[in-house]
């Protein structure tokens, strides 16, 4: 075969079928399926080979169909997820094993991991852990943690059924309530939406940090360039040109004006036809650029004569947050020891395998906004100011969401998408590319950290003076709420007397620094607990038994002056681990021994760490509305608005849901967050859904529930059960309420609920003392590392992980949590550091891999809270905070140097070791 | 042109002479090039070549197809020294780049951190390169010259890695030090090859050290050195290792820094030496 031609159709075997398909001379065969064959189970999450999401098998070898030129397929078999899960038996087991084991989060992934998974149990029915990692690690999983998927490996080859089998009672494991389409690679995620030939969207940005412009004759080039429809520009924003997440604090643009403030900024878009977009080179585009000096750092930033990034803020400060309780300058004078440090960490990407994406429409003089996004109501806010729009002409709906951990609470593609939808009057769509994401998305905050501990002889804590800067980069975003919350929890889960704690975001010329998993406090508990090991050494103290001995307890003040008379359950966190810190040192110091003697470089270390997390929002309203209802037909709807961005919220939520209501979780159905449908539940953020929304949930099911037992006058625990037009009551004796008797409502209801819970919370004062949150949740860490002291890599070997979650509504999801949490805590101590200009794709930026993230044991604590459902408290941020100050103390434990700037990369490590800078 | 796919070596040269077409063959490295540009119009794919993709013995040493891919160097069933060459192919990116990249592709995208290089150079490796005019070969320290350039000229094609026959019973072993397990840029690496005499000391050495200088470089004074010397000889001679680095160049980046490369350098230059020395070797 030598054939040549600039459109030649591709003929093969794609999932059993013969397809022959036109591509372009080098046109990606994971757009090929995509956007022509109909294969939107393979997903595409950098188009750079480096995360695997669109695996697919060609002759039955895995390879990343975005690397992959179309007309290569030629004559072969391709077999994506969803032609594997239709029939292949080894897929099919697998199906089964990463439903139990909940080996899909977000489920972005997942095709790539589940058709890398057939490939190996094709070619080894019974691969060991180490192959199995092998075959995984060309995928990147930003959610679980690699173990779980690990397992399921394991499981589908060995034949082992899970354990996600329980009843679905709060407490018990289920398989997630939508699990099986993102294993199946059904999923629709923001990509996913759009019908093919829908116009594309692309932005123009700033090349450089800062950068006057000037545009040239848009309208000439529109009508210049075959297949453009239109170009966007600031003109074209029909309300404020300014959004922001805190309307106290909006500043960004849709379209910079003038002059851009970050590499990466948005000055105009291009819309166009498909084929025209695929061969648009950006650089086309009229617009000249002047670069301006920058500054991107706080040093640089705070001196005298830097550059203004937006008046009324002077020397760049955004904001600060301030805790003060005693006296903590007389406490530390007073102290019988005293440790200090200066402790820094750079920028972190949240590293979602899915870029932003989403489609629109406009009809009717009403823009409808498809895209993944964390906070549905929120951005319908942004657009009401964006557009100067009433609310009703805008209807936001979440699509599957390929993982947020805090950066897609901001808006990214939604003005565009609507802008671009309202100016050609046609259905538009966009997805940024994985360097636009990068560049442009929010990151967690870079810190500057000096903190001071004092304790007195008999081991408590005498003294604390915090001082954080943050680079809060050009826009506010949600930098005030890091500089709030970070004083509110750096004193740790301890009880701290004399207490003074400072934190303020300072603008710069980089991306925005936002929310991130964690909100700051991931960062302050580095130093903290960092020190708290030093301290514990300068006493002569166990590091567990001098944490136990200061941890918070019922009944004893926060550094804020909060009392919880109940639900402190850091203690119990904390002794959880000492079986554990008991082995894990006595098994280090034999290793230890033995390498001596060997003359091995490795050194093995144990650290600890723990953490505290305010679920909700700091000192405001926050409320979760729940709307349920019963259809004529004997249908169960739960309006579900907790966006599940992969923790687990359509499953907790509903759980919660059909135990207050009293009937199998199997009953409900669901329709999602949908700002046209669903009440607001809220932002996904600061650990709310489940506590928040699954308050909601409880009550709007035990409102449903109370309605029923009423109309039959019948006790407490009556058994419902829901059939075709009728609800059939057990009380002894059997109740029927005939539904096609009763009125439906506008929507379709017999029977409604709508119930709204906002958790308790009294304001801060000047010196930050109330009561900012009606729960926090807790936890402690124990990391064991082996430091190789000749190169200075650290191989991180377990993890103990004790979390009080109050009550555990799906342990199976606890875990996963747990372990995801685990896996970001770990790449920000060992790996990630986001550069603008340098890292912005991810064989740059480096995220852990399968091989990167040891067995991880969770330890489940609960110790009830009086206002969580049944006792539940929050648990997405609190894992990550104790992590990476347990791992840095480990290191320390192994090798006897203390890491106080993250990444502790093997360069960083072998310069503290040799006692040179980085 | 458009999208070229000839099937043998002289259709693919006529092409080249014929236009200016980019050359593809696994994609790997041609896809994170391209971003979100419009792809070139005119591309010449050698992947379906099936004289480009074979591994076989010659009269004088070994062939391998530049077209060959990583997954088809490790399945080669090829002998102890080339150890360090199915080890790195093991270390190149992911599974799917190693069923996709090509050895030749690896050699033209001519990155310091091209892991396909230090093997080759420890396997003396040439470079053939074929053209409507003719073949001509290069040694490897010749044909990648600087970072992300070649001697490749235009109309030319790498056709194939040529490996001269091996010192019988040598050893190979790879090393690549990253900071993470997989799809992991090297920050330092190396590749060693050794052959020992009948007391099993060192007869000879090949050491050839990555991503610390801008193209992998081979340490001849360190290969100078380890002749004569047997494992517990070199154990008792740490100095040996730092000894020989002059060749080296490192930079500071963000993967480390220029001291934290040489001092990783000896270190696994020291671990890759005695592991050919100890045996074991990569499994098929």
């Amino acid at each position: 075969m030598d054939k040549t031609s600039a459109d030649w159709p591709v003929a093969f075997i794609l999932n059993d079928r013969e397809v022959s398909v036109g591509a372009v001379p080098g046109e990606r065969l994971s757009d090929t399926l995509r956007e022509k064959l109909g294969q939107r189970d393979v997903k595409i999450g950098c188009n750079a080979g480096d995360c695997g999401a669109c695996t697919v098998l060609i002759d039955g070898a895995p390879v990343c169909a975005c690397l992959t030129p179309t007309q290569q397929a030629a004559g072969r078999t391709v077999e994506t997820v969803s032609g594997l899960t239709s029939g292949d038996p080894v897929a099919l087991r697998l199906v089964e094993s990463f439903q139990d084991n909940g080996a899909a989060q977000c489920g972005i992934c997942t095709p790539g991991m589940m058709v890398s998974a057939v490939a190996l149990l094709r070619d080894e029915p019974a691969p060991d852990t180490a192959r199995i990692e092998d075959a995984l690690g060309g995928v990147l999983c930003r959610c679980t943690g690699y173990r779980k998927i690990i397992d399921s490996v394991r499981d589908a080859a060995a034949g082992i059924a899970g354990t996600a089998n329980g009843s679905g009672a709060v407490g018990t494991a289920i398989r997630r309530v939508d699990g099986l389409q993102k294993i199946t690679g059904a999923e629709a995620f923001g990509d996913d939406i759009a019908p093919p030939g829908t116009l594309v969207l692309r932005v123009v940005r700033s090349p450089c940090p800062r950068a006057s412009f000037v545009l040239g004759d848009l309208d000439g080039f529109v009508r210049a360039t075959d297949g453009v429809e239109a170009a966007l520009t600031a003109a074209d924003v029909t309300g404020r040109n300014c959004y922001g997440v805190i309307p106290a604090f909006a500043d960004q643009p849709v379209f910079a004006e003038a002059e851009t403030k970050f590499r990466g900024e948005a000055v105009a878009a291009v819309i166009g036809t498909p084929e025209a977009m695929q061969r648009f080179d950006m650089d086309r585009f009229p617009v000249t650029w002047t670069e301006l000096p920058s500054t991107l750092t706080v040093e640089a930033a705070t001196e005298a004569g830097a550059a203004q990034l937006h008046p009324g803020r002077d020397g760049n400060v955004m904001c600060g947050g301030f805790v003060r309780c005693g006296d903590a300058q007389a406490a530390l004078a007073r102290a019988d020891v005293t440790v200090e440090g200066r402790f820094q960490s750079g920028f972190v990407e949240h590293g979602y395998i899915e870029p932003e994406a989403g489609y629109a429409t406009y009809e009717n003089g009403k823009v409808v906004i498809h895209a993944c996004t964390q906070a549905p109501v929120m951005d319908r806010e942004a657009m009401e100011v964006i557009l100067g729009w009433e609310a009703d002409r805008i209807r936001i709906v979440p699509t599957a969401i390929g993982g947020g951990f805090g950066s897609k609470l901001d808006v990214s593609v939604q003005p565009f998408l609507a802008l671009g939808a309202i100016k050609t009057g046609k259905p538009v769509r966009m997805t940024y590319s994985r360097v636009e994401t990068m560049q442009s998305t929010t990151k967690r905050h870079p810190s500057d950290i000096t903190l001071k501990i004092g304790a007195t002889r008999d081991g408590r804590i005498c003294g604390f003076d915090f001082r954080g800067q943050f680079n809060t980069g050009a826009y506010a975003s949600w930098g005030p709420t890091v500089a709030n919350r970070v004083p509110v929890h750096a004193s740790g889960p301890y009880r701290v007397a004399d207490y003074r704690a400072e934190a303020k975001g300072i603008h710069t010329h980089c991306p925005p620094s936002g929310a991130f998993r964690g909100f700051g406090v991931p960062q302050s508990a580095i130093a903290q607990e960092s020190l708290f090991d030093d301290l514990a050494d300068k006493l002569g103290m166990d590091a567990l038994e001098f944490r136990i001995l200061n941890a918070l307890d019922d009944n004893v003040p926060t550094v804020c002056g909060q009392v919880f008379a109940q639900g402190v359950g850091i203690k119990a966190c904390l002794e959880a681990l000492r079986p554990a810190w008991a082995e894990e040192r006595e098994k280090a110091e034999a290793f230890n021994a033995d390498a001596m003697a060997d003359g091995r470089p490795e050194r093995r270390g144990v650290g600890l760490a723990a953490g505290w997390y305010g679920c909700g929002n700091t000192s405001m309203p926050n409320p979760s509305t729940i709307k349920s209802g019963v259809r004529a037909d004997g249908t169960v709807v739960l309006h579900q608005g907790a966006v599940d961005i992969g923790q687990g919220s359509n499953t907790v939520v509903t759980q919660i849901f059909a135990q207050a209501l009293g009937v199998p979780v199997e009953v409900i159905h669901r329709i999602g967050a949908d700002t046209d449908l669903t009440p607001d539940a809220g932002k996904t953020s600061a650990s709310r859904q489940t506590f928040v929304s699954g308050n909601a949930a409880r009550l709007s099911g035990a409102a449903l529930r109370r309605q029923i037992l009423q109309m039959c006058n019948v006790s407490e625990e009556a058994r419902l059960s829901f059939a075709d037009g009728e609800i059939v009551i057990g009380d002894g004796g059997e109740h029927r309420i005939d539904l096609s008797n009763l009125e439906a409502d506008a929507d379709g209801y017999v029977l409604r609920a709508c119930e709204t819970y906002d958790p308790p919370t009294k304001p801060l004062d000047a010196n930050g003392q109330g009561e900012p949150y009606a729960q926090f949740g807790y936890a402690a860490h124990l990391a064991v590392v082996e430091v190789d002291t000749a190169l200075g890599t650290v191989r991180p070997q377990r993890f103990v992980a004790a979390h009080d979650v109050g009550k555990a509504i799906n342990p199976i999801l606890v875990e996963g949590q747990v372990q995801g949490g685990i896996a970001q805590g770990l790449g920000m101590a060992l790996m990630e550091e986001f550069i603008p200009g340098r890292t912005e794709n991810l064989h740059d930026y480096l995220i852990p891999t399968s091989g990167d993230i040891p067995p991880v044991d969770t330890i489940i604590v609960e110790v009830p809270d009086a206002h969580g459902p049944h006792g539940a408290k929050g648990l997405g941020e609190h894992v990550l905070i104790p992590t990476a100050p347990s791992l840095l103390n480990a290191i320390r434990h192994a090798c006897g140097v203390r890491i106080r700037k993250v990444p502790a990369t093997p360069s960083a490590v072998l310069a503290a070791l040799k006692g040179r800078d980085r | 042109m458009g999208y070229a796919t000839p099937d043998t070596l002289a259709d693919a040269v006529a092409h080249l002479a014929a236009g200016q077409p980019r050359i593809i063959a696994g994609g790997t490295d041609f896809f994170p090039a391209l971003g979100d540009r419009p792809a070139p119009a005119e591309i010449l794919d050698i992947s379906r070549i099936d004289e480009l993709r074979t591994i076989s013995r010659t009269a004088n040493g070994w062939r391998i197809g530049a077209a060959a891919r990583w997954s088809d160097i490790i399945k080669a069933d090829l002998p102890a020294c080339f150890d360090c060459l199915k080890l790195a192919a093991r270390e190149v990116g992911s599974l799917q780049i190693q069923n996709a990249g090509t050895i030749a592709g690896n050699l033209c995208n001519a990155s310091p951190a091209a892991d396909g290089v230090p093997p080759l150079l420890t396997l003396d490796a040439r470079v053939e390169l074929t053209s409507t005019k003719g073949t001509r070969e290069l040694a490897l320290s010749d044909f990648i010259t600087g970072v992300r350039k070649t001697a490749l000229e235009t109309g030319e094609i790498v056709s194939a890695i040529l490996i001269p026959a091996m010192p019988e019973g040598g050893r190979g072993h790879f090393l690549k030090l990253g900071a993470r397990k997989y799809l992991v840029i090297s920050i330092a690496m190396v590749s060693a090859v050794t052959w020992t005499d009948a007391q099993g000391a060192i007869a000879g050495a090949r050491v050839a050290v990555g991503s610390c200088s801008a193209v992998a470089t081979r340490l001849p004074g360190l290969e100078a050195a380890l002749p004569g010397k047997t494992a517990s000889d070199l154990a008792a001679m740490p100095e040996i290792w730092s000894a020989h680095l002059s060749g080296l160049a490192p930079i500071s980046d963000i993967r480390g820094s220029d001291a934290y490369r040489l001092d990783a350098a000896q270190e696994i230059c020291r671990s890759a030496v005695l592991a050919t020395l100890s045996g074991g070797s990569a499994d098929g």
